[in-house]
């Protein structure tokens, strides 16, 4: 499920007693290389508070005069590594902490696109559309019966498409360029425009679905007479076209969509699963 | 629970969606600044496998985080299973300006704007 696990090692740059302080310039260029490489770096300074160490293991950066302190965790459940980099150009102290990482794989930018929905729970209403619309099993539901992103390294780089048919503007992907899905606040206008485009999705069951969270035994009976599966998988296929065409999706996620059989069963799993969360409530 | 707030600056190193301009801009200013402060690569792919550094900080209480929309940085932590508190501070790197950022980040705890 969640497969990008090699946590960057932490860096202190320790510019306390005892030390000398980098000139700013060269201390910028150190943390900013450090950075793009996917290092965590902590600025040891003055005046806020530093985040409690976690990690197993530390890297402790500092100007100490050719003196570098042996370290200790009171714990003796974090191994603290200390370098000397009195004199060092900031290439020369990013290039020791990368020897000193040595062979420890590390999650790297460049290589890999965090591209996963994040859920606004203050916009969810819980109405299932996203599980019901994406093919890849990104989305589940929690013992609660609350919808969750559950598999987000299913997702599809770049493929917006289930924040596209939300009802309710509450999906955003965090990397994407334009707003709301971005994560910029939803204006009035926009939550109107993006109601229009869940007509789209109305054409893969939305409606049936939204008629069901009113949890009323008419809606349960309704949404037991689900259409013909071949319909909803015509439907399906006309919708995501449609959203291809608007530039909404990339090709290649409609390339890669799977078999007409599985399509299908997933529909079907999704929409059991949709029904018994929604029925729970 | 510390009451000098905790700075965290996301580099969002991962995807170049926040303007480099002005990210660089606000860590210079960080670096100019006699602050200690922590750095992350990017928060959307520690949240995309859970990094428990995000319980850490969280747990953090009084923190302004330089990053992008906050309705989307909140979003980002809550899904890790580490909600921010209310109060947490959160400046937007794609919208607002390094100036106002990081007179924000470095003011004191009793006088920080709002974004």
């Amino acid at each position: 499920m969640i497969t990008h696990t090699h946590r960057p090692l932490r860096v202190v740059l320790y510019e306390g007693s005892g030390s000398i302080a980098l000139p700013a310039e060269a201390r910028a260029k150190v943390m900013m290389s450090l950075l793009d490489k996917g290092y965590a770096v902590t600025r040891s300074g003055q005046g806020a508070s530093s985040m409690p160490h976690d990690d197993r293991s530390l890297l402790v950066l500092g100007a100490f005069e050719g003196r570098a302190p042996a370290l200790e965790d009171a714990s003796g459940r974090i191994d603290i590594d200390t370098r000397d980099i009195t004199g060092l150009e900031p290439e020369a102290i990013v290039s020791l902490v990368e020897k000193t990482r040595g062979d420890k794989p590390m999650n790297e930018p460049g290589k890999w696109k965090p591209w996963f929905p994040v859920i606004d729970y203050s916009r969810c209403t819980n109405c299932m559309q996203c599980l019901s619309f994406c093919l890849f099993d990104v989305y589940g539901v929690s013992e609660d019966n609350k919808i969750q992103v559950q598999n987000n390294d299913n997702c599809k780089t770049n493929c917006p498409a289930c924040s596209r048919v939300c009802p309710e503007v509450a999906i955003m992907f965090p990397k994407y360029q334009a707003g709301p899905i971005n994560g910029d606040e939803v204006n009035e206008n926009e939550a109107k425009r993006e109601k229009i485009k869940v007509d789209i999705s109305s054409l893969l069951g939305g409606d049936i679905y939204s008629t069901l969270k009113d949890r009323s035994v008419a809606a349960k009976s309704r949404f037991s007479k689900e259409r013909s599966s071949d319909k909803a998988l015509s439907e399906r296929k006309k919708c995501l076209t449609k959203l291809v065409g608007d530039g909404f999706i990339p090709a290649e996620v409609l390339a890669s969509l799977p078999s007409t059989e599985e399509i299908l069963r997933k529909a079907e799993i999704a929409k059991e699963r949709a029904a018994a969360a929604l029925a729970a409530q | 629970m510390p009451d000098t707030p905790t700075i965290l600056y996301c580099r969002c190193a991962y995807a170049q969606v926040v303007p480099s301009g002005v990210k660089n801009e606000v860590l210079q200013k960080l670096c100019d600044s006699s602050m200690s402060f922590e750095t992350v690569s990017d928060l959307c792919e520690m949240a995309a496998h859970r990094d428990p550094r995000l319980q850490a900080i969280a747990a953090c209480g009084k923190l302004r985080i330089a990053a992008c929309y906050p309705r989307a940085v909140k979003g980002l932590f809550q899904q890790a299973g580490s909600p921010l508190s209310e109060d947490v501070e959160v400046l937007n790197m794609r919208t607002q300006t390094a100036d106002e950022i990081a007179a924000a980040l470095i003011s004191p705890s009793d006088s920080s704007p709002q974004p």
